[in-house]
């Protein structure tokens, strides 16, 4: 038995079916998860994603702290509610984690990490504060969801407070506010539109049923993952670890190098990475035969090393199967898949294959 | 609750039989392994007159999580795929008895039934696996 999610209960009531997901029992799919890609990609669909770890930061020095622990800089926030996505790197470059900062005020920030980082990124974020007098707490007591889709705000906001709502649906793309006793951004990890909303533990099964009840439909971590590989989000531990250098992983723009003496973790490595023509490419494959792509198949290309899929499935969106790789330095737009055996016909392409609901590529 | 029709004969990995009056033997997957594998997205099938040996590879199913082996229960010839699951392997989720069924085979010596599992049997090792 894993820990269990404030809308734990409310997943049995809707019929889920529960996985292990490091070390908590989440929804995988509520009966289809083709269905539910579809209904974000069309209309609004609910997450649960109370497992992630919110912690709040607050001192004298905080700024200058998350300036040290992160790649991309916390200075381009400056109003209440702006958010920057970011890595946070080890010495050598490599990621120890992706995560959301929140601006909440001068002395005051929240980052919201992945569950299954949970234990070493609090180990990592205290180390590193040590010497900066920065308070951490870790917010365990709040639930979180994700409503996503054209339709998300739309019906999703009957559960924000009338006195907000207004503000609430202005709410720009990476920004977010507090509205009473809720934290409301418009972020996601869909390729859609749409909020995350952060709650207390309490009021998550009344806002649930809200969602449901205004025709939102529930969704898991199945259709979350098509969702995300469609929209090129990358996954930690499967597109990047601690192995990979950001640059590896498609999320160079993530990396703020100006200014050129802000000494972030991992900098010194991570300009040799960038200074070498040869570092491996991070690319979007979509395949030409049928079948699916799967992570940990070998992608060829004609005289160059092998690459390794990192993240592959089917895309309920365009009917075929897509995958990001990470391949050997080059311009070539065509490899070959090695999928149980038999070399498939690949595509490398620009991603996000899909995003707001339209196809970005060329099928 | 998985419904199990009467008529045919089951194996541990999830496979059903039916024993058709021409003397093949056609294959599907269970109700219990298309909702344990979730929607199914493609299926790799053997080709028509391929030799299969029992226990040896037969077809993979792909859902959107994972692909899964389908091995031969029977060593025996494939004598048909069912081409339409290339454009609608739904089907094995819609209908994992009927229009879902993935190969037909000729066996090579007959088919032994009491090396498979009647209703009863496979209905008792799924609710023990349902704990």
């Amino acid at each position: 038995m894993g820990s269990k999610t404030p809308l734990y209960d409310k997943h049995i009531e809707a019929g889920a079916r529960i996985v292990d997901f490091g070390g908590w029992d989440m929804p995988l799919h509520y009966g289809s998860q083709k269905q539910e890609h579809h209904a974000v990609r069309n209309n609004a669909g609910v997450f649960d994603v109370s497992h992630m770890t919110i912690v709040d930061l607050r001192g004298e020095r905080v700024r200058e702290f998350l300036r040290h622990l992160l790649a991309n800089d916390v200075a381009k926030l400056r109003q209440a509610g702006e958010a920057l996505y970011t890595c946070m790197l080890n010495a050598a470059g490599g990621v120890i984690d992706d995560l959301i900062v929140y601006f909440f005020g001068e002395l005051r920030y929240r980052l919201i990490v992945n569950a299954a980082t949970r234990d070493k990124d609090l180990a990592w974020i205290e180390r590193c504060a040590e010497s900066y007098g920065v308070e951490i707490n870790e917010r365990a007591e709040l639930a979180m969801i994700a409503v996503q889709g054209p339709r998300a705000r739309e019906l999703a906001a009957s559960g924000i407070g009338s006195e907000w709502r207004e503000q609430a649906l202005a709410l720009k793309s990476f920004t977010g506010m507090e509205a009473g006793e809720l934290f409301v951004a418009r972020t996601g990890y869909t390729g859609e539109d749409g909020w995350e909303i952060v709650m207390p533990a309490a009021s998550a099964a009344a806002i649930w049923d809200r969602l449901l009840a205004a025709g939102v439909e529930p969704c898991g971590l199945g259709a979350r993952d098509t969702l995300r590989l469609e929209a090129a989000m990358n996954l930690y531990g499967s597109d990047m670890d601690e192995s990979v250098s950001p640059l590896e992983a498609g999320l160079g723009w993530t990396v703020a190098w100006d200014p050129e003496d802000r000494n972030f973790n991992g900098r010194a490595a991570l300009e040799q990475i960038r200074k070498n023509p040869g570092r491996r490419r991070f690319v979007g494959l979509l395949l030409e035969d049928r079948g699916v792509l799967r992570s940990h198949q070998r992608v060829v290309i004609d005289g160059a090393d092998d690459g390794e899929i990192t993240s592959g499935g089917y895309s309920p969106t365009m009917g075929r199967s897509i995958a990001l790789a990470r391949v050997a330095a080059g311009n070539c737009s065509r490899a070959k898949v090695d999928v149980r055996g038999k070399m498939l016909e690949v595509r490398i392409v620009k991603t996000p294959f899909v995003r707001n609901g339209q196809v970005r590529i060329e099928l | 609750m998985s419904e199990l029709p009467g008529d045919l004969i089951y194996t541990s990995e999830h496979e059903w039989l039916r024993r058709e009056d021409d003397g093949s033997v056609t294959i599907g997957i269970t109700d219990h392994a298309q909702t344990a594998l979730g929607d199914l997205v493609y299926v790799e099938m053997p080709e028509t007159g391929q030799t299969l040996e029992r226990g040896g590879d037969m077809a993979v199913v792909e859902s959107v999580k994972a692909a899964s082996d389908v091995l031969a229960p029977i060593a025996a010839s494939v004598v048909a795929v069912n081409e339409e699951l290339a454009d609608d392997p739904e089907k094995m989720n819609v209908d994992p008895y009927g229009a879902g069924w993935i190969v037909r085979l000729r066996p090579s010596d007959g088919v032994d039934e009491t090396e498979f599992l009647t209703p009863d049997a496979y209905q008792s090792l799924i609710d023990a696996a349902d704990g």
